[in-house]
């Protein structure tokens, strides 16, 4: 069974894209357009992994990291922004992200660090 | 006229606005003048007010000698007269006609007369007809007629009288004093003395006197009494009109026929039409004066040129120094025009990466998910065919690869990052960049050399942000080695040496590559200026200098085509904004 994702982007074609290729690779994604879906699509399904985009109508990235760090803290969330993301001084709700990664982004890059965030979630929750 | 001059003095002390020679040269020229006129007038105000005031108590000091010699004079001479007058008046008194009828009577009351008063001549009795019936003296005047004579009708009326000196029968100036007796019994007869002027000369001017004042007497006719060194001997006349005087002594200036100014004293001798005259020519008491007044002008002419000399120096020095300040402020809001300028196109730059980023990000999933589909063989076809269009794609991925070389960079220059500070030492950041590049120098043949004369202090700066710093410039300036090959005999060398420079810590870069021309120098720090044609992306010096920005430093550049590049970094001890965070 390979694990299960959810995107959240406002730019379609570009997250619709990834979703098929993911896909393709066994990886079991849902795909949502803001913020609101996210946290909405999040609380029913509770994916292994939650990909964000830093800016989207209704709900933005940050408040929606926010609010599901403080629902699954454990949860692993990579926010995949066009934007540079800004994290002045680790108070902003960026830097609870796992990791924070600018587009355009290698396909295999983006999918070692998605495995990667898996695996640390796994064993700190194993730690726990 | 008086327009012309205004227009004429208006266009010479119009400062022009614009940073140009003629302006600071106006500016010079006006505040001299300034200068000069503020420091000149007061000068010359009180030189003549003191002139003036001078010459006036000059005058006064004059004045006021020649009065008094006047007065004494008058009354020496009034003392002289009024003696004589008394004496024949006494004898006139003292005797009767029958007495002095007596011929040998009169001439011993004569003798003794002379014995006791020098200057007596003669003396005679005149009856009333008018011949002289009784005389003593060297002339044969008896019996002489003075019937109907003026002196005789003035001595009738008046008592006594004191004629005007006359040359008369005796050949010399000599002048009468006659006295007119009216007896109880009515014998009326004059007596009448001659007296030389000798005496009145010798008064008028005694002896050894100083020459430069005349005195002398006039008679109401304009008759000298006594000699006058201006005017001639007695009993000439003299040349002008005297003005009516009084008993008081009166001064007033005259012009004489040298043209030299006259002070003149003039006042009458009581009893007598005689007017005494004292005259003293201006310049002589001024002559010491105006020499001191030819010395006192050197002096001021002197001053003025002193002055002026002064003035233009003091204002070319402060013109200079004006000049050279604003000179300094345009060139600081050149600098600050162009930070700005590098700041906005930053921003513009970093704006549109932002947009660029999305869009390539779509073409390189949809360039992945084709080549997915080929490889994992959802679509069939020729095998062959099927590897042209993966290599296509793969060239569609590593074009967005490119792109996104450059999107990232710009917004690594423009994004706020977070700058992470620690104290350091710059020579171990530099030795560690130069680690990373010494394979690639000693490659190309190029020394790279680290010189700290002194201990460097520490810094408190990013070591990462420092290190991408160094790199760029050493990078750049191997490139520079690389592409020379004009003095091939010549060791090619980068140079890197850190100075402590007051608050701050000065590092140069320096090599004798190809240099570059100032039209590269003015593009420099622009963002896509490059002359490295395919290989750079024009952002490496723009990026390295949005850094040393942002540590608070700056860098300036300095080239000679074909001599070589220096690069000068210079960073604070400590960045301006990390005391206000702690």
């Amino acid at each position: 069974m390979g694990l299960r994702l959810l995107l959240a982007d406002d730019e379609r074609d570009f997250v619709d894209t990834l979703a098929e290729r993911l896909r393709l690779r066994d990886y079991e994604v849902q795909v949502v357009y803001d913020g609101a879906e996210a946290i909405r699509a999040a609380t029913s399904n509770k994916p292994d992994l939650v990909v964000l985009d830093l800016y989207m109508p209704g709900l933005a990235g940050d408040e929606a990291i926010k609010q599901l760090k403080m629902m699954y803290p454990a949860m692993p969330i990579i926010l995949l922004t066009g934007h540079q993301a800004v994290d002045d001084n680790g108070t902003s709700p960026v830097s609870q992200a796992f990791a924070c990664l600018t587009k355009p982004l290698a396909f295999k890059d983006f999918v070692a660090i998605v495995e990667a965030a898996v695996r640390e979630g796994t064993t700190t929750g194993r730690g726990e | 006229m008086l327009d012309r001059l205004k227009a004429y003095f208006a266009r010479a002390f119009e400062v022009p606005d614009a940073v140009s020679p003629a302006r600071y040269e106006t500016l010079k020229r006006l505040m001299t003048v300034l200068m000069v006129t503020v420091s000149v007038a007061p000068l010359l105000i009180l030189t003549f007010i003191s002139h003036s005031q001078y010459m006036q108590t000059l005058e006064g000091e004059m004045e006021n000698p020649l009065e008094s010699l006047a007065r004494k004079t008058q009354a020496a001479l009034e003392l002289y007269l009024g003696e004589r007058v008394s004496t024949v008046s006494f004898m006139a008194h003292a005797y009767h006609l029958q007495t002095l009828s007596d011929e040998h009577t009169l001439n011993r009351i004569f003798l003794a007369l002379k014995s006791q008063y020098q200057g007596f001549v003669d003396m005679g009795l005149v009856d009333k007809t008018g011949r002289q019936i009784a005389y003593v003296g060297p002339y044969q005047l008896k019996g002489a007629d003075y019937a109907g004579k003026q002196w005789l009708k003035d001595t009738e009326i008046r008592g006594r009288y004191i004629s005007p000196a006359f040359l008369g029968y005796r050949g010399y100036p000599h002048l009468v004093i006659a006295v007119h007796r009216l007896e109880e019994n009515g014998a009326e007869w004059t007596l009448r003395v001659a007296t030389d002027t000798l005496r009145l000369q010798q008064i008028a001017v005694p002896d050894g006197k100083s020459r430069d004042t005349d005195v002398f007497l006039v008679d109401n006719q304009g008759v000298l009494q006594t000699d006058s060194i201006l005017y001639g001997k007695a009993l000439e006349k003299i040349p002008f009109q005297l003005p009516h005087a009084l008993h008081d002594t009166e001064i007033i200036r005259k012009e004489g026929d040298d043209g030299r100014m006259y002070l003149m004293a003039l006042c009458t001798i009581e009893g007598t039409d005689f007017r005494l005259v004292t005259i003293k020519p201006v310049d002589t008491a001024f002559r010491p004066w105006l020499a001191l007044r030819a010395e006192l002008l050197w002096v001021i002419f002197g001053g003025i040129a002193l002055i002026v000399i002064v003035s233009n120096l003091l204002m070319r020095h402060l013109v200079d120094r004006l000049r050279a300040s604003d000179e300094r402020r345009v060139a600081v809001f050149a600098q600050m025009e162009h930070n700005q300028k590098l700041s906005s196109i930053g921003r513009l730059a970093a704006g549109v990466a932002h947009e660029v980023n999305n869009p390539l990000a779509v073409i390189l999933e949809k360039a992945g998910l084709a080549q997915d589909l080929l490889t994992m063989n959802k679509i069939g076809g020729d095998e062959k065919e099927k590897q042209t269009l993966v290599k296509l794609l793969q060239g569609i991925e590593s074009t967005v690869e490119r792109a996104r070389g450059i999107t990232h960079r710009l917004l690594g220059f423009a994004r706020r990052m977070e700058v992470s500070r620690q104290a350091l030492h710059i020579e171990e950041v530099i030795e560690e960049t130069l680690g990373f590049l010494e394979r690639e120098a000693r490659n190309r043949g190029v020394l790279l050399e680290a010189d700290f004369p002194e201990p460097l202090p520490e810094l408190i700066s990013d070591r990462g942000q420092l290190q991408q710093v160094f790199l760029n410039l050493i990078g750049n300036a191997l490139d520079a080695q690389a592409e020379f090959r004009g003095k091939t005999n010549e060791a090619r060398f980068i140079r890197i040496r850190g100075v402590t420079e007051g608050q701050c810590i000065s590092v140069t870069v320096a090599d004798n590559g190809k240099g570059m021309s100032q039209e590269v120098l003015r593009h420099i720090f622009e963002p896509f200026y490059s002359t490295k044609k395919n290989k750079g992306t024009g952002l490496g010096m723009f990026i390295t200098y949005g850094i040393v920005q942002k540590l608070g430093g700056h860098i300036t550049v300095e080239s000679t085509e074909g001599e070589g590049t220096t690069f000068t970094v210079v960073l604070p001890l400590t960045p301006p904004d990390v005391s206000g965070e702690a």
